[in-house]
């Protein structure tokens, strides 16, 4: 009972973060219909963001004792450093190739992340050594359930992502901008001729996006605080399985992003502590040639009749 | 007589490379040469599906360690057993050549019967989430080598050995090491030139017709009557088979080691990358685009840390500058009569 | 046309002698070519640059002091990003278009046996300084290395975990996609199987992975007595962290891949108490280690961490060779390599054996108040 509880709790922790990445994908992809390789490596460079601002405090140096309202600032600056970064990249890499095939900008999104990870490993930049991300979010154990202890910084980083989906989830079908999105997503030229800025909100999706990556790895960073140099295998395989928990989920549907990440997270730690922790990957991507067998579009995607 | 011409032009090709360029431009550049051809074999074949096609495959480099480790089996324990040797000796004389030949072959075949298994759900799926079920395949397959045993290294163990553990001591994540040096110049283009023509004629037959008009519009192309299923198979087993020979030639390569780290999907992308840049659909467009994306990196040796940031901002403005890659649908020749 | 011919031909003749190597490097009296290959960027690029930093150390002490029969070293290093085939390529590129006399590299296993197969094949000496693997020198009589072998490594922490801690039942958590990590695990269960200890599991990881929660409270489940962990600083920081989270407090073990002044940084707390065998530790008083940390931290601003230090000892070990050596030529300067006997490098005593490896004791160190501290020495059975 302990070990389900706590393989429980494991599941949902690692689900969340997948969940927060998988939403960066799903956004882009719902409205220009490709994958945006990039968007890992603007994960990445939420966590770094987030060291360097704390570092910029101070609050990295031994023995620093940083205040309450660190986390909101670090995290708050590490989503705005990003959501600029994502804006800047669409408007330069992405945009002039809107017309182009979708394979194109593919290309050039896999250059944009070369480009971000080795200019990441410079030393004038976060060099090449990991880091030790300071702890911002207080942590105590909040309560035990069956020998397993439940630990604040651990629910504050479900909690935070859980919130920000939310917030997500207002975004999209509560505001006139999450209408415009839905908009140009189901038919970018009717929208357009609709008034609809298409320009202007595919911006506003790489921003968004970009900065919900940047939180993701601000509250990654937190629970795992030894955080791996830029061109680590880490942010490739995360941004990897995050993309697979999108696509289960049903690519371009944020609900799904969300399903879909947590389900990868469970499906991972549930495999690794039950069944063999040596094939923890082809569990997830096992599930994934399965699900696009059984359900072609993804868990709550909607599949597409072509009309001739 | 003019249907074995061009075969016979291939196979001089290849001698020739073998006897008068691999002598006059050093070790080194020999090596990059044979790294070009493999390069080659592997955007040519996977323009097939890519280009040809218009199925999106992000799994090739899982059809290369398919074909890799398989030629690797059979030359290193098949070719101790064959040939009486200490595993992993180069087989004297002519026979040990013939046996890399056939053991690269073989391990073409298999990954072509992979390329079917794993060509199946195109039936069912289209565009990105075929490749995503590509990928997932290349890297099951990555995680799956990574968990086979070290290789047999003194001919007293191999001698005890059975074969079942003999095919599964493929030496894990360390790779497959230890691999005969059979690869050369000959070998490399012999391959690359067989794929090159193999390719070209395809595109120009009817099969390879079929495989475009499925690539413009498969609903159009299927009210045609062309059997779409069958095709998209097809050029699924055809890429499979010459990215395994490709495998086999790289197992067998000097400086080169199968390592199933190496095999992932990163490997998949950089053929991707070959295929559209060289202008998807247009055979020699990829052999281009695979020999200068080879050949620059090298090139750019010198700059260190900062070699990979040229090449990742090279990739970005190609791509803004010439979206439909070097040579779009046309081949080299097309090109040249229009400018 | 026929003036077009002539001058094809002279340039084919001209790249031919190219090619055949007009300059003979040992009765040339400009700097010797040494080269070094190693992952300067990408997911390896942490232990290349350490690696590096101590071999250009090295090197500017012997220019320092006089070169080799007054002819400077220069080392030309050409980066593998971590991967196998820019590995082969480099160190073809080294031998035969740059045409150095011996090659100091890698720290990965599987890095080491691309290039030193090349190495080999030219009949270019080649001294790893960091690959543990027993199969990197067992490629030919040109590829030799200063560290011990995992073999030796996982005999010394079975031998510490049985003898010191008392530790029967003992746990693994090893990186499976890494080669080093997979061997040592091998390694330290034979030793300690042969001790009369037991490995009660031996759970697995991935490179990247950065939760350890599912494998830790499976391991939590057995009681071990100890946690072996052969991984990366990169990845033990995190599960230290992670164990002590779910109210782990065994000792964890752990070997030369632990070594790094970022383990203390980022394990912390989490990581007080630990053990691990290394190549030396920075507090040993023997002269060769007080001379080369103070050089270090003067020239880098941190504490050498292990590969640094063999990195230091490659390049003095070969050093030492070229001027014992009649000439620079291949044969010789490996003969010079093997015969290799109670050098005092930082790492140790280093004495070259029949196989090419480096016959020499490991230490155990503790972390104490975030330092490496040494335990006890361990010398080859």
């Amino acid at each position: 009972m302990t070990r389900v509880l706590q393989t429980l709790m494991d599941g949902v922790a690692v689900g969340s973060t997948y969940a927060l990445i998988a939403l960066g994908y799903t956004m882009v992809y719902g409205i220009l219909r490709f994958i945006n390789f990039a968007h890992s490596d603007i994960f990445m460079l939420g966590a770094w963001f987030s060291f360097s601002l704390a570092g910029v405090f101070g609050w990295t140096l031994a023995g620093a004792t940083p205040p309450p309202w660190a986390a909101v600032v670090v995290l708050l600056g590490a989503m705005s450093g990003t959501a600029v970064l994502g804006y800047a990249i669409e408007r330069v890499a992405y945009r002039p190739l809107r017309s182009a095939p979708r394979i194109n900008v593919l290309i050039a999104a896999i250059g944009v992340s070369l480009l971000i990870e080795n200019i990441g490993q410079l030393p004038i930049a976060f060099g090449t050594q990991p880091q030790r991300m300071p702890s911002l979010l207080p942590d105590a154990v909040l309560f035990e359930v069956s020998g397993v202890s439940i630990r604040l910084v651990d629910t504050l980083v479900i909690g935070i992502a859980l919130g920000l989906m939310a917030a997500l989830e207002w975004l999209i079908y509560g505001t006139r901008l999450g209408l415009a999105m839905r908009a140009v997503s189901t038919d970018a030229q009717t929208a357009a001729l609709m008034g609809v800025p298409v320009d202007r909100v595919v911006s506003a999706t790489f921003a968004v996006g970009s900065a919900l990556a940047a939180a993701a790895g601000f509250l990654y960073a937190s629970k795992y605080p030894g955080i791996n140099q830029p061109a680590h295998a880490t942010w490739i395989l995360l941004g990897l399985k995050a993309f697979v928990a999108a696509v289960v989920g049903g690519i371009g549907n944020v609900r799904g992003a969300m399903a879909g990440g947590l389900l990868i997270g469970m499906v991972e730690i549930f495999g690794a502590a039950y069944l063999s922790p040596h094939l923890r990957d082809v569990y997830v991507f096992a599930l994934l040639i399965l699900v696009l067998l059984v359900r072609p579009a993804g868990l709550l995607g909607r599949a597409t009749v072509e009309k001739v | 007589m003019r249907a074995i011409l061009p075969w016979v032009a291939v196979l001089g090709f290849a001698m020739l490379a073998q006897v008068a360029v691999g002598p006059v431009v050093g070790h080194y550049w020999t090596k990059i040469l044979m790294d070009v051809g493999i390069a080659v074999l592997l955007a040519v074949s996977l323009n097939i599906v890519n280009g040809f096609t218009g199925q999106f495959s992000i799994g090739h480099a899982g059809f290369m360690a398919v074909g890799g480790y398989t030629a690797g089996i059979l030359t290193y324990y098949g070719g101790a057993a064959l040939f009486d040797l200490p595993p992993g000796a180069v087989a004297p004389g002519i026979a040990g050549h013939l046996w890399f030949a056939l053991s690269t072959l073989v391990g073409g075949v298999v990954a072509a019967v992979a390329g079917v298994v794993v060509g199946l759900p195109s039936l069912r799926l289209r565009g990105d989430y075929l490749a995503i079920v590509t990928l997932g395949f290349g890297e099951i397959m990555r995680v799956l080598l990574t968990r086979t045993e070290d290789v047999i290294g003194s001919a007293e163990e191999l001698a005890t050995a059975p074969w079942t553990t003999q095919v599964v001591s493929t030496g894990g994540s360390l790779g497959f090491t230890g691999l005969p040096f059979y690869t050369n110049l000959f070998w490399t283009w012999l391959w690359t030139g067989i794929a090159i023509l193999v390719a070209y004629r395809l595109k120009e037959s009817s099969t390879g017709r079929a495989m475009l008009s499925v690539r413009e519009d498969e609903v159009a192309s299927g009210a045609m009557g062309v059997r779409t299923t069958d095709v998209k198979v097809i050029a699924f087993a055809m890429a499979a088979l010459f990215a395994g020979i490709a495998g086999g030639l790289f197992a067998h390569e000097i400086g080169t080691t199968l390592n199933p780290a190496e095999l992932g999907f990163q490997k998949s992308f950089e053929i991707v990358i070959m295929v559209v840049l060289g202008g998807m659909g247009s055979v020699t467009g990829a052999a281009l685009a695979a020999t200068i994306l080879t050949i620059v990196p090298e090139l750019l040796r010198e700059f260190s840390e900062y070699r990979m940031i040229v090449y990742a901002a090279l990739l970005v403005v190609v791509m803004l500058v010439r979206p439909t890659g070097l040579l779009g649908h046309r081949e080299i020749w097309h090109a040249w009569r229009r400018s | 046309m026929h003036g077009m011919t002539r001058r094809t031909m002279a340039w084919a003749a001209a790249l031919f002698l190219m090619a055949a190597g007009c300059g003979d490097a040992s009765t040339a009296q400009g700097p010797i070519l040494v080269g070094e290959f190693g992952s300067l960027t990408g997911s390896e690029a942490t232990f290349g640059q350490s690696t590096h930093n101590g071999i250009m150390l090295a090197i500017d002490e012997i220019n320092a002091s006089g070169g080799i029969a007054g002819r400077p070293l220069e080392v030309k290093t050409y980066d593998d990003e971590g991967k196998t085939q820019q590995a082969g390529t480099v160190v073809t590129r080294l031998v035969t278009q740059d045409k150095v006399v011996a090659i100091l590299g890698e720290v990965a296993s599987s890095l080491s046996i691309a290039g030193g197969r090349v190495a080999q094949q030219y009949g270019v000496p080649m001294i790893s300084p960091s690959s543990t693997n027993a199969a990197v020198t067992e490629i030919g009589d040109k590829i030799f290395r200063v560290c011990f072998i995992d073999a030796f490594q996982g005999y010394v922490v079975a031998r510490f975990a049985t003898e010191n801690l008392g530790a029967r039942k003992v746990a693994v958590l090893y990186d499976q996609s890494a080669a080093y990590s997979k061997g040592l695990k091998d390694d330290f269960g034979k030793a300690l199987t042969g001790m009369g200890g037991t490995v009660v599991t031996e759970a697995a990881y991935e490179k990247g992975a950065s939760d350890f929660s599912a494998q830790l409270t499976a391991i939590r489940d057995l009681s071990p007595d100890a946690i072996f962990i052969p991984g990366y600083y990169t990845d033990v920081g995190n599960i230290a962290l992670q164990a002590r989270k779910l109210g782990m407090t065994v000792p964890l073990l752990g070997g030369d891949g632990w070594d790094s002044s970022k383990l203390a940084e980022i394990g912390g707390e989490a990581i007080e108490g630990a053990y691990y065998s290394n190549h030396y530790a920075p507090e040993e008083t023997r002269p060769a280690v007080q001379k080369f940390v103070t050089a270090y931290q003067a020239k880098f601003g941190s504490v050498p961490d292990g590969l640094a230090a063999l990195g230091y000892d490659a390049a003095h070990i070969l050093a030492d060779a070229m001027k014992r050596s009649p000439d620079l030529s291949g044969p010789a300067l490996a003969q010079a390599i093997a015969a290799t006997k109670d050098f005092p490098g930082v790492t140790g005593s280093i004495t070259i054996d029949p196989q090419r490896n480096a016959s020499k004791p490991a230490v155990m160190v503790q972390m104490k108040g975030g330092r490496p501290t040494w335990v006890a020495t361990i010398s080859p059975p």
